[in-house]
Parts: C-alpha cells; structure tokens; sequence
C-alpha cells in the first residue's frame, strides 16, 4: 500500500509547528516525542503504520479551530481521529501530518427526551451514547461491533452501521445536525434539533466524508425508547441457497425483523471451537431477531419459525429466555475472536444485492483454495452487508500481500454482481485503489470537487479514499 | 426539451445558451425559475426490483403511481410516503420520482422512518457541464465515497438533473390503527405527541389540527403492523395518554377520522389545499412549536411529525421568517406571493460552502436558476 512520500519543508518545521499548536493548547495537549507519536502511529488496520509529526488533543470546538487555522496557515497535513478503530486505515497518519484527536472531547452537551435527540461532542464513545440515555429507557440506534471504543467522530467520518440497521438505519439516518469546523478554522454549524435541510443537504455529504471535509467537533443524535423486548432465533440449514431464500420469504412475507444475521460453516466451526454456543454444525446459520411486547414477539416469531421450517432446518431453536437468547448471540459476537484465534485476519465489509449471496459464496470458496488461504463469512443477511473474514499469518513474508490480492478480487466480485466495495467500514487507505472498480473518472471527479469547496488545498486526511494517481494534482498543487 | 437517454441529455445541456426549468411530472413548481422546459419524462422505467432485496431501480421521469403499483403487487410500498402536492399547489400531471427526488419529498412516516432522502441508494444524473455521474448503488449499505445521493436528493435540480434513482422499499402493512385526542390545546398537543413519540410503541404518523374538521382540535397518532399488534399497541398509548384525555382508537377503519384515507389527508395537508394564502412549510424543534405558531398570525394550522413540521396558510404576500424571528429549523415557502427568498436563508459560513459546490456542479448557473434561492 503506498502512501505519498511526507513533504521534507514540513518535516523541517517540526520545531515551529510544535511551538505554534503550543500557543493554543495546555501543555499536555501536544504530543511530540518520538516515543509518544508513536502512540498514532496506526488505527485497527495494524498492517500500516507510520508515526505523524506531532499529535494535538484540543478539548473543544474553539481549540480544534485554531489547530486547523494554524496548520492551514502553516500549509500541515492533518489526520482527524476518533478512537483509532477504524478497520479501514482511515485515521493512518503520514510522517508529515498532525493527527488531530478528538479523545478529550467527550461530553454530553444536551440530553432532550421531549424532542428526542442528544448533543454530544464527538470523542464520546458509541456506547456512551446510549449510556447518557437508558436510564430514561432510550438508547442510540446504529451499533457498530466496536461500539464500546469507537468514537462517534469516527462514526460519523465513516458512515458506520452495525447489526440493527435494518430496521434503524446507520449513522447518517441518526444525524440531525452537527458542528463542523473546516480546514482554515471556520466554524460552520448545520442542522441541528430539526429534521431535513433547509437548502442542500450538506449534513448528508459531511456523514461519511472520512475526516476529509472537516472535523466534526460537535453531533446531534437522535435517540429512541428501548423496545419492550426482543428475541433472537437460530436456524440451520444445508446449503447457502436455501438460507438464502429463508431470508427473502421472510421479507417479502412483511415482517421487518431488527437483524438477521448469518454464519457460514468455517465461521461455525470457528466460533464454536472458541466459544462453543452450541451451534449446529452446518453449511449455514441465521439468528433473526425480533422486537416488541411479549405476544407480539411470539405472533411474529410464529410466523418465522413456520416459513424457516417450509425449508428442511438442519435445526431450529426459538430463545426461551435472556440466558438462551444470550447463548443465540455470543457465537456471533465471538466471531471475529474466534477467527483471530486461528490467525492473523482481515476483514472485509463488501455489500452484495441479497439475491447474489449464494453465487457469491460460492465464488469466495473456490477463490479460498486458489489463494490456498482461508476464509468465513459473518453477513448482516438482511441487507446484504458481508463480512468475508481472510485468515493469513502476519510472519510469513507474502501472505499479507496475497491475502489484500484474495480480499481485492472479493470485492471486485461484489461490484461485479450489482454490491459496492464498503458497507459501513469505510473506503481509507485498504479500498482506495480500487475505488476505479466501482466508479468511472466522472464520478470520482465530482465526489473530489466536493472536497476541493470544503479543502481547496487537500490538507485534511488527503492519501486516503481516492487512488493516489487519481487526487495526486490536486495534493500536489 | 425531452431527453430519451443519459447521453442525449448531456448534449442537450452542453448545447444550452441559457437556463434550463427542469420538470418531472410538472406537479411541484415550489420556487422560481424560468428558461427552457427540459422534461424528464422520456426517461422512464423501472429497470429493477427486487422485492427480496427491498430495491427498486427506475428512471427519472418514471411517475411514483406506475411504482407503487408495482410494489404494491408484492405487498410493498415507498415507505417514507411521499406527498403528493397536487391539491395544494393547483398542478396537473403525475408526480414523478426524479421529481419527488429532487425536492426529497416525504409524508407522515418521515418521522418514524426517516425522509426520503434516508431511502435512496443511488443517483445517476449529468452536472451542468454535461458530465453523467454515479453515485451509490443498489445496495441497503454503501459508504464507498461520498454520499451525493444525499446532496442531490431535495437540491431542487440546481446540481444535475436526475436520470435514474434506487430506492430502498419496506413491506406494506396489514393493520392500521389511530389514537385520537379532542380538544387539546397547541402546547398539550405537542406534549401528548411526544409522549407518544418517546413510547416504545412505534408511532408512525403524529399529526394535530388546532382545528380539525369539526371544529374541535384533533391530535391523531397512527400505529401500524399486524392487527393484534395494533389493536395492542393502541392500548398502551390510550393509556399513556391519559393525563391528556380519553383518547378514541380507531384499528382497521375503512373511513374517517381515523383511517389510511385520513392519514392520505394529513400526508397531503388537504385541510388548507382550496384556501387562498401563501403556504409556508417550517421544520423545527417540536417543543419550539406551539411558540412559533403563536407569532404566526396564521389563518390555518397543521402540525405533523408530532410537532416537528408545520404547515401554515397565513395571508398572501407577508414574510413569515421575520415574524418568526431566529429558531433551530427552517421555512419554506411553498405556495405564495411573498417577495421573499423560496428557502431559508443560510448562515454565510454554510451559504458559502452551497455557493461553492453549486459553482461546481453548474459554473454556468443553468439548472434551474434561482429555484433555491
């Protein structure tokens, strides 16, 4: 993966860079020795690593502008970043950069249960998000797998989903405003406890737009009350075709479940020689979740459980309490433990049309003995979302590379069949150079004119989303 | 002006000498703007549906009737429930989907389900300068760049002109179910909606009438899904509503206050549509409601989204914004003589950044000119 070369006149200027950001934050707040950079030096894509120039973690909106103002003024590159989770390389520095963190800022602004929305700044954690809340039974939709550490900046920056975005949506449908504060400093405030725009729908350009827009020092959220319950069930099937069609019937019979989620046999055995659930050993695995009173859960897991059993289950098992809903659970959420007990992995977050998954299954399968390396599949079913999991070992010289060469043709084939290259994940450093496999020229032209309005010289987090070759004038000039 | 494809459009704009007016269906003319009609109806089509995957593919100039009987053949519906501004506005014609697209359009659902610029998965359309673009797809979850899906939905044409959209789709319903409240007050309504709003039982429509069709004020709250669940959920709001009164359930009524062709009236805000006035449409803070509708002065009120959207008819020529004063939401103008600006004004910091990407997409400012200004 290459990354452009730091600019030497930077690295030069560490001193006074350091000096100026020291003019505008405590202390503790510039991070510059060599032993502590290192601490940035990478996010959840660990197979890239670079230490920045220095690291700043202002504390609030007046002190993120005046880092930007001073590094736009200075002509630095700056890196946002959130919690470091990102699985993309999205907050990956560069030598020359300054990564701006927001982990400080993480204070509840506002909690409005009337009009149902939070303020908070945006080092809040994902889940303390709904923390602020469920003591008045609400809680904040989109729920990322690493909702305990990720931080809703991030969240934001990648448009990050989770495994009830069936029904809820992901982080731009829960979004209502936020205060974005741009590359020369500028304050800009957009949305807020309303709904929709008034005018251009900026908010919806700036969700997703990773970290090169803007930094988003403030977001308000909306929040929703707690169902009365919900109710997970587990059924096994023989083959990925017919698990398939058990997903489809289900929509199309006018039941929205809150998640479905499904396992392929690899993935199975993994998890349960990791966390043994007691999963049956199967070809293919869905739990579909339900939510609502008592009896409406039960009306609906009818209904389910009779189209599941039309198609010959392997093994249908209805949780009779939280204890058993719980054990439906903990093999999906062991998975990615599971599958980093065998090796080194990495994950990809492709999204195909629901009617492809068996031929894409098929596909990745005969892919895994050509690459002669392993893979499960973990797949939020219910939209399509996939989660090829590549096993590879780091120490090897050349599976990493073999395995990002399996992962690229995996995500061309989901681009082949009508899907995209990332789902909630997010495009960085590990999508970048295969953005031309799902857009012509054209199209990255006008998503980089966006960039050039809200960074006209390409400082925010510039070597990522788009290929090198592609934006290589535009950082250039 | 009327384009057969993306590329015959493209040369049309290239070619253009002055401003093009945009037009689907031609059903909401909100805004100005003049220059030569440049019709989408040519391109139109559902290219795909698959009602497994909760997509749908079509043209621009497709109208919304032709998609929604195809989806509702499959017991599926656009679930956001987008208005139609026929009787408001005194138009003619079939509302199309680049139309409803373009100005992200959305009912009463939007508050439980999002708006529709929350259900589309993709946009093709050609900029200013004749350029054909994609962007998203066809998949429920798609963060690959950025989202312009959402930047051309509700930019009223004035970035490109939309050839093709997809859209996600939700199952129909079987049940309907309203909870309805007489006589409340601005402020008690809005209390109640947002209790009902902040209850776990799914509100899917929270309208009020300071005047509803008797005279008396209504406050209705639809709940949807199958019958016993209905029936079960519109028991605990009655309950939940007590402190505000005794509330009337109507479950799977055919006609009145209560039922889908009711919901169609709230949807389409018929209670003002034969008035003469300017309307205005005004998105904000629910608990900010009620204030805002005491400095109005208007002739006719309907709150939706349980108090975050207003609909006003109040007299003809008055800028409304000023009466209104500085609030967290904006208003439109949707119906009017007033010689004001169409939409609300913007910040400078956030007009500069719309200014920037308009020159962008448009340098020679042709598409549809001045509509949202």
């Amino acid at each position: 993966m290459e990354m452009p070369a730091p600019d030497a006149s930077v690295l030069s200027r560490k001193a006074q860079i350091v000096d100026r950001l020291s003019e505008v934050l405590p202390r503790d707040a510039v991070i510059w020795d060599e032993r502590e950079t290192r601490a940035y030096e990478c996010d959840a894509l660990t197979a890239y690593k670079c230490p920045p120039l220095c690291a700043v973690l202002p504390a609030n909106t007046k002190e993120v502008s005046d880092v930007l103002r001073i590094c736009h003024e200075l002509g630095v590159p700056v890196v946002p970043r959130g919690s470091g989770t990102s699985l993309a390389g999205g907050a990956l520095p560069t030598a020359d950069c300054v990564i701006l963190g927001v982990a400080k800022m993480n204070d509840v602004i506002e909690t409005n249960y009337e009009d149902r929305y939070i303020r908070v700044q945006t080092g809040r954690t994902n889940l303390s998000v709904t923390g602020a809340v469920e003591t008045n039974g609400f809680f904040y939709a989109p729920d990322p797998s690493s909702q305990l550490a990720c931080a809703i900046a991030g969240n934001i920056a990648m448009n990050s989903g989770g495994a009830h975005c069936l029904k809820y949506g992901v982080t731009t449908n829960n979004l209502m405003g936020v205060t974005l504060v741009l590359m020369d400093g500028t304050v800009v405030e957009i949305g807020g406890a309303h709904l929709d725009a008034g005018g251009l729908d900026i908010l919806g350009v700036i969700c997703g737009s990773e970290g090169q827009l803007g930094v988003v020092t403030e977001a308000t959220l909306r929040i929703l009350h707690k169902p009365e319950g919900a109710r997970p069930v587990l059924m096994g099937y023989d083959s990925s075709e017919v698990a398939g069609q058990v997903v489809t019937d289900i929509i199309k019979a006018g039941i929205l479940p809150v998640a479905i989620e499904f396992m392929d046999r690899p993935c199975i055995e993994a998890t349960e020689a990791f966390a043994k659930a007691g999963y049956p050993m199967c070809e293919a695995l869905l739990i579909v979740e339900v939510e609502g009173s008592e009896a409406e859960i039960d009306a609906q897991l009818k209904l389910i459980m009779e189209i599941a059993a039309r198609h010959d289950p392997v093994e249908l098992r209805e949780a009779k309490d939280a204890d058993e809903a719980g054990r439906i659970w903990l093999g999906r959420k062991s998975a990615f433990g599971a599958m980093g007990q065998i090796n080194d992995y990495m994950c990809l977050d492709g999204t195909i049309p629901v009617s492809s998954l068996p031929f894409v299954l098929k596909r990745i399968g005969e892919m895994s003995k050509e690459f002669g390396l392993d893979v499960g599949n973990v797949f939020h079913a219910g939209d399509g979302n996939m989660h090829p999991l590549i096993l590879f070992d780091a120490n090897k010289p050349g599976d990493l590379e073999l395995c990002e060469e399996f992962g690229a043709e995996i995500l061309k084939l989901c681009v082949e069949v009508g899907g995209c290259l990332t789902g909630e994940h997010g495009v960085g450093i590990e999508k970048r150079d295969l953005m031309g496999v799902q857009y012509d020229p054209a199209d990255l032209e006008a998503q980089m004119a966006i960039k050039d309005i809200f960074d006209p010289d390409w400082l925010l987090n510039a070597a990522k989303v788009f290929p090198l070759d592609t934006s290589r004038a535009r950082r250039a000039a | 002006m009327t384009p057969k494809s993306e590329e015959e459009l493209a040369q049309m704009i290239v070619g253009a000498n002055g401003p093009l007016r945009i037009e689907g269906g031609g059903t909401r003319p909100i805004g100005r703007s003049s220059g030569d009609v440049l019709h989408t109806s040519a391109m139109r089509g559902i290219s795909l549906y698959e009602p497994g995957a909760l997509t749908i593919v079509a043209g621009a100039g497709t109208p919304i009737a032709e998609v929604e009987k195809e989806l509702a053949a499959e017991n599926q519906r656009l679930a956001f429930e987008p208005m139609d501004h026929r009787a408001l506005l005194g138009t003619k014609g079939e509302p199309t989907l680049g139309g409803m697209a373009a100005a992200n359009v959305s009912g009463p659902r939007r508050i439980s389900v999002g708006a529709c610029r929350d259900f589309m998965l993709g946009v093709r359309f050609v900029d200013g300068q004749g350029n054909i673009i994609k962007n998203g797809g066809r998949v429920m979850k798609n963060v690959t760049g950025y989202d312009l899906v959402k930047l051309l939905t509700g930019s009223y044409g004035t970035l490109g002109v939309l050839t093709e959209v997809s859209l996600k789709v939700l199952p129909n319903v079987e049940t309907i179910g309203t909870v309805m409240l007489h006589g409340l007050s601005d402020a008690q309504a809005i209390g109640a909606m947002s209790s009902a709003l902040g209850s776990p039982f799914e509100a899917t429509g929270v309208a009020h009438f300071p005047k509803g069709r008797s005279g008396d004020a209504l406050t209705m709250v639809r709940i949807e899904g199958f019958e016993t669940s209905v029936t079960y959920r519109a028991g605990k709001l009655r309950d939940l509503l007590t402190p505000f009164g005794d509330a009337e359930i109507q479950v799977g009524a055919t006609d009145g206050p209560g039922s889908a062709n009711a919901w169609t009236e709230v949807r389409d805000v018929t209670a003002i549509a034969g008035q003469s006035g300017d309307v205005w449409r005004i998105s904000a803070k629910p608990s900010d409601a009620a204030g805002l509708v005491a400095k109005m002065d208007a002739t006719s009120v309907q709150y939706d989204w349980g108090g975050g959207l207003i609909w006003a008819l109040v007299d003809q020529g008055r800028d409304l914004r000023a009466a209104l004063g500085e609030f967290d939401g904006h208003a439109t103008l949707i119906r009017g003589t007033a010689d004001v600006p169409t939409f609300h004004p913007e910040p400078a910091a956030l007009a500069a950044i719309t200014t920037g990407l308009r020159a962008k997409f448009d340098p020679r400012g042709i598409l549809n000119s001045g509509i949202m200004r």
